[in-house]
């Protein structure tokens, strides 16, 4: 296998978001959930944003959404992109309410891409410690 | 307490917008249109006691290397719109009592290596601190510069409310107009809504001339009380209301609505101050890092209805010469977006300098209301 160049999640607080990848890593997405307001939220963090409530936990999410909006790269910040170009940078409503930046696979680039396009995720193992989420149309 | 014409802008310099100032520093720079400033305003270096610049430089830097001893300083950031809100600073600085003349200054000499691939060792790219960047954002190959979110954003915004490409073409064709008369500015030829729909997406749905170009300049504007500025040289630029910046997103897709901006608070704030509506407004002067934010401000502002901004671009000549004038010295898609936050400043020193009627060829034919927003 080829090493893989492109950037890896660098964590600010591992303690915090390294359940995210452990799960992801199982193939698992997994959203933090407030005990207190019942809310999910995203990204991961101390407290939830709706309510401040510290007193959150991990909840399996369904995986599945709409593509809220995208664009189509062309010119990555990151040179390790470059062979990749051109490629759908999304970001995906998920049932839950939250929204997270993905990619879209198993999609024509650009024309097979539309805003509000039912997806759901599917995780690639980009590394052996490291497995990203992506997002497909919804079979 | 309302501080609605309590505070003038009365003095203003602006050094050319240029890709490179070569070997000279960003404090050079700075120092070089304070003096513009101060001298414009009919004053003395010893008259400023309030000085308000960016966290790019420190300000006691600045206060040493010209010879300031201020009652009242601030290096602030609010990114793009701190040299707007430097103006609301000084406003209510002056009308506290707290300084009575404040320098407000921004700019940046750009190094020659300020290359991509520089940038991309930063958190968009993966480097630098860990942050929400480098875990949420960087691993799915984010766009170079600030492209990516405006390239979604404008991708939404084209979604939900049909705003064609056509339309966002307008924009940047009437600010090209404008900037052939600024002798300031970066570009000297017009161009056409076709040569904005052939230009190369630099992601998709952006093309090239909707967006800024970095660039290297400097701006500075005077701010003194009422009473002290009548008896300056130059026409007052009364400061009739100001709207704080507000937002809590530091990334695009943690905003509830992406094609909703801070001025649906920042501009009710600013217009109720000054006892005006928005439909009394003569010309603005709007933040444009790309076609796209300069028009949902717009909109947020309530120059048109939310979601009518592509029409309203469509029917209305926005030059100089127009009816509705914007950003009359080509704003930054055109003049260029020189760093240090003088790109955002570039709108307050536009306004200043058609309030005072000193804009030349390109003076706006209404030129008393202006809505700024940085
Ligand atoms: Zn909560």
């Amino acid at each position: 296998m080829a090493e893989y160049e492109k950037p890896l999640p660098r964590q600010a607080d591992p303690a915090l978001t390294q359940p995210f990848w452990d799960a992801a890593k199982r193939h698992e997405l997994i959203l933090p959930r407030c005990f207190q307001c019942s809310r999910h939220f995203w990204y991961p963090r101390q407290a939830c944003p709706h309510c401040l409530s510290p007193d959150w936990e991990w909840t399996k999410a369904s995986g599945r959404g709409r593509l809220h909006t995208y664009t189509i790269v062309r010119q990555p910040q990151n040179p390790a992109f470059n062979d990749d170009v051109p490629y759908a940078y999304a970001m995906v409503q998920l049932n839950e309410g939250v929204r997270m930046i993905s990619n879209l696979v198993d999609v024509e680039v650009p024309d097979g891409v539309r805003i509000d396009m039912e997806l759901e995720v599917t995780f690639e193992d980009v590394t052996e410690e490291w497995t990203l989420p992506r997002f497909r149309p919804a079979s | 307490m309302s501080i609605r014409g309590k505070a003038a802008i009365v003095g203003f310099s602006e050094l050319p917008t240029l890709r490179q100032y070569g070997e000279r520093s960003t404090t050079g720079l700075l120092a070089e249109v304070a003096r513009g400033a101060i001298r414009d305003a009919g004053m003395r270096k010893d008259d400023i006691d309030g000085v308000i610049n960016r966290e790019d430089v420190n300000s006691l830097e600045l206060c040493e290397a010209l010879g300031i001893t201020p009652r009242y300083t601030s290096s602030m950031t609010v990114h793009g719109a701190s040299g707007a809100a430097s103006i609301l600073t000084a406003a209510m600085a002056v009308a506290s009592g707290v300084a009575s003349n404040v320098l407000c200054m921004l700019g940046q000499s750009r190094p020659a290596s300020a290359t991509r691939l520089e940038a991309g060792a930063g958190a968009r790219g993966g480097g630098g601190p860990a942050n929400i960047l480098t875990e949420w954002e960087a691993p799915f190959g984010t766009v170079v510069a600030a492209n990516g979110g405006y390239g979604m954003i404008k991708a939404r915004h084209m979604h939900e409310f049909g705003t064609t490409q056509e339309q966002f073409a307008k924009c940047a064709v009437d600010q090209r107009f404008n900037a052939l008369k600024n002798e300031n500015g970066l570009w000297k030829d017009p161009i056409t809504i076709d040569d904005v729909l052939n230009s190369r997406f630099v992601n998709d749905p952006l093309h090239l001339l909707e967006c800024v170009m970095p660039c290297s300049g400097a701006n500075a504007v005077i701010v003194t009380s009422a009473e002290r500025a009548r008896a300056l040289p130059n026409p007052p630029v009364y400061i009739l209301g100001v709207g704080g910046p507000a937002t809590s997103h530091s990334v695009v897709w943690q905003n509830e609505s992406i094609t909703t901006t801070p001025v649906v608070q920042s501009a009710p704030v600013a217009l109720q101050m000054a006892e005006y509506s928005a439909r009394d407004i003569e010309f603005a002067q709007f933040y444009d890092c790309y076609t796209i934010l300069a028009m949902m401000c717009l909109e947020d502002a309530g120059i048109c209805a939310k979601g009518e901004i592509g029409a309203f671009y469509e029917s209305t000549d926005t030059t100089y010469a127009g009816e509705f004038p914007i950003n009359t010295d080509g704003g930054q898609i055109s003049a260029g977006q020189p760093g240090g936050g003088a790109g955002g400043f570039r709108h307050v020193v536009e306004a200043t300098r058609q309030v005072m009627g000193r804009a030349g060829e390109r003076q706006v034919k209404k030129g008393d209301l202006c809505l700024v927003n940085g």
